[in-house]
């Protein structure tokens, strides 16, 4: 089968001035999102995953448009027609945005405490115009039910609930306005282990039955390898690599990708990762060619001097790497239990 | 007495708090050994009793409403004299003696740990002076330096003279891993030592704290709920329920032969990067409120195996031992 493009990315920058003093003199940029091409799939869900602060929240809200990108575009394929998101009014926006939704990563200020359950969840409805009263109740109440809380609950209020249950509402006012492109922003890193696996079931079980398409935003990967179809690398500001997941993860393509992986702790699997040596780069003086090779244990001369192309491709491997076809990189594949 | 090779001893400790809502039984009926020189790892869900159980070790726990109202935490000294911590008066001289001097702790909120108005360099040297009252402020401060420079703050020499607020949640947390490491502890408790960091740090400081135990030859207890870092760093571990441990064994014994439901349970629900991919299978439902636990096996009506009539009704019985050295707390293993 086919599988169409929904959202397409082209060199997308979001950045932050950094003011010092009373004048808020500019003094430096943030370059939080700094070129960034991408397409996501029809019903298939992207993982993004990297580093803290590398960009992934940022590039999320920009690709909903709750922030003004700085450069870039973003096309949306609306009832097959392919929109661009930046250069809508604030009309046509309101009608894409209430195809995307979020959902975000702490439980306990997502969700309006002043406001019942029910009401947090018809709010995306009641914003939109979209439905009466009683319809509203009544699509609050499957939607409850199908996110596993019992139908009962739609007159508490948030605060009586645990984690799991009030991401379980969240989840809940995401999907009452029928999206079909969902960035979900590490939607579990706030939940115990077995909570965790109980959302992320019912997230895929949710995927089938409504036809969603996810940005699946964490720095798990085992949570990403368990949710996604392709997979895709951030490293400050920048995607690095891109691929199917078990291809990603068996046969990594970018250095960057290779120490992530074999950072992740498993039995038996002390002492023989690769220890990044120094720090993330300052995000304001970012390194001249490769974004990675000041940390990069393959790095020569090359990297310094040229910028790795990135191809925005779609469906195939690729990495943003000058050595990808040569270098023989460590995988999952190659982790074994001592 | 503590078998010898036992720097500590936990026998069936109560910890509980006496609260306008009730009686929280925090942590009931805790027994758990660690092994000089070894890593004891514990693991559990959000509320199931671990910070409770590592600051009655130290006497950290507030009191009123926290109490140690039954059982012994027995702890061998330098001499190898054995004392029983939880008997000694929380404010005296031997338990201040023995925190941060014998045992020191790394605390889950790095932020605590920390006053903000002076610089990390200045804290983490007072610690260390206050241990060396012989050492030069130089010396203090080169050892500072190299502290920070081991838990990968990146320009130590530099950002000694930080202030907290100038640290992300990371570094602090790793500012407080130097701060613990300081007075080379003969016991190191570790809780959530990493939750705040990236994998690739969180290997640096793993790393670091193996390197220093086969130096020093220090004993940790590592607490956390992140699985995976427990099956690499432990040498034994101990699962929590409700406010007591319901399995523990060797750190092999318990990942390839989980016996307790929980524990399978827990596997089950860690997404893996190793071999197939497999659905995940988690427990139902929550824990229940430590004020209310219900009668019989704490884990019942969560329990895929629940034997109708003989769970529900009383309490397992503590240490069942499988196999050698491997403890479980369950009907299915009682004949
Ligand atoms: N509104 C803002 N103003 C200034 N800087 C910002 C803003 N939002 C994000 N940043 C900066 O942009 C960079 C990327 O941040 P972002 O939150 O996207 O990272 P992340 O990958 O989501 O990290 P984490 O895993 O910790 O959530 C960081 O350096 C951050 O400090
Ligand atoms: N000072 C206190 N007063 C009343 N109850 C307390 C107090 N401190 C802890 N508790 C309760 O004791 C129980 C165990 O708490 P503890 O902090 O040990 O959990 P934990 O296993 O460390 O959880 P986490 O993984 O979230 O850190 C919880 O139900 C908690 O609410
Ligand atoms: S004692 Fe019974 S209820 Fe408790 S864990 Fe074992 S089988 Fe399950
Ligand atoms: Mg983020
Ligand atoms: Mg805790």
């Amino acid at each position: 089968m086919q599988q169409d493009t929904l959202v397409e990315i082209n060199d997308l920058k979001q950045y932050f001035a950094i003011e010092k003093g009373i004048f808020n003199r500019k003094v430096g940029e943030i370059k939080a999102v700094n070129g960034v091409s991408l397409k996501i799939k029809q019903r298939e869900t992207l993982g993004l995953v990297g580093e803290s602060g590398c960009g992934k929240s940022t590039l999320g809200r920009a690709v909903l448009r709750l922030q003004e990108p700085t450069a870039g575009d973003i096309y949306f394929n609306q009832e097959d027609e392919k929109v661009s998101v930046l250069e809508l009014n604030n009309r046509d926006m309101r009608k894409v945005r209430a195809n995307m939704q979020m959902i975000f990563q702490d439980p306990f200020s997502s969700l309006n405490e002043r406001m019942t359950v029910m009401d947090n969840i018809i709010e995306p409805l009641v914003v939109n115009n979209i439905g009466d009263k009683a319809s509203r109740k009544k699509r609050a109440g499957d939607l409850l039910e199908q996110v596993g809380l019992r139908r009962e609950y739609l007159s508490r209020y948030p605060h009586s609930f645990s984690g799991g249950q009030r991401q379980r509402v969240g989840i809940a006012r995401a999907l009452s306005i029928k999206p079909q492109f969902i960035v979900a922003d590490e939607p579990v890193s706030a939940l115990d282990v077995s909570v965790q696996a109980q959302i992320l079931n019912l997230l895929k079980k949710l995927q089938k039955e409504m036809d969603l398409t996810f940005l699946f935003i964490s720095h798990d990967l085992g949570v990403i390898r368990y949710v996604s179809d392709r997979i895709a690398v951030m490293y400050m500001g920048n995607i690095v690599e891109i691929g199917e997941r078990e291809e990603l993860l068996r046969n990594p393509y970018h250095p960057y990708t290779e120490a992530l992986l074999s950072a992740v702790p498993r039995p038996g699997q002390r002492r023989n990762r690769i220890v990044l040596e120094g720090s993330t780069p300052d995000p304001i003086n970012l390194p001249s060619g490769c974004i990675f090779r000041t940390r990069c244990p393959y790095a020569e001369k090359k990297c310094a001097e040229q910028k790795p192309e990135w191809e925005n491709v779609e469906g195939e491997h690729f990495a943003a790497c000058h050595f990808k076809d040569s270098l023989e990189l460590k995988g999952i594949k190659n982790r074994k239990r001592a | 007495m503590n078998k010898d090779d036992n720097i500590l001893e936990m026998k069936n400790l109560k910890t509980h708090f006496f609260t306008d809502r009730g009686t929280v039984k925090a942590v009931d009926g805790v027994n758990l050994n660690v092994k000089k020189g070894k890593t004891l790892g514990v693991i559990g869900e959000s509320g199931c009793g671990k910070s409770v159980t590592a600051h009655s070790i130290l006497r950290l726990i507030p009191s009123p409403p926290g109490q140690i109202v039954d059982g012994s935490i027995n702890y061998q000294q330098k001499d190898n004299k054995i004392i029983d911590l939880g008997k000694l008066d929380a404010r005296g001289d031997t338990i201040r003696n023995i925190r941060g001097n014998e045992i020191s702790m790394i605390f889950q909120e790095p932020m605590t740990s920390f006053g903000p108005q002076y610089t990390i360099g200045h804290q983490i040297m007072e610690a260390i002076m206050i241990h060396n009252p012989e050492m030069a402020e130089e010396e203090a401060k080169n050892k500072t330096i190299y502290l920070l420079d081991q838990v990968g703050i990146p320009k130590a020499e530099e950002r000694v003279d930080s202030y907290p607020h100038e640290f992300s949640g990371g570094m602090l947390q790793r500012a407080m891993i130097a701060m613990a490491l300081s007075c080379s502890p003969r016991l190191l408790i570790a809780d959530e030592p990493t939750t705040a960091l990236d994998v690739t740090v969180e290997a640096q400081i793993l790393e670091l704290l193996e390197e220093l135990q086969d130096e020093t030859g220090m004993s940790i207890i590592i607490i956390t709920h992140n699985l995976a870092v427990v099956s690499e760093v432990a040498d034994q571990i101990a699962v929590m329920y409700l406010g007591r441990e319901v399995e523990f064994a060797d750190s092999d014994q318990i990942i390839d032969n989980p016996l307790h439901p929980y524990t399978r349970g827990l596997w089950n629900s860690i997404p893996s990067l190793d071999g197939e991919l497999k659905e995940l299978k988690p427990v139902k439902g929550t824990v229940p409120d430590p004020i209310n636990i219900p009668a019989g096996c704490p884990f019942a009506d969560r329990c895929p195996e629940m034997i109708a009539g003989v769970c529900d009704q009383g309490n397992p019985p503590d240490k069942i031992e499988v196999e050698e050295g491997h403890y479980v707390r369950c009907f299915l293993y009682t004949e």
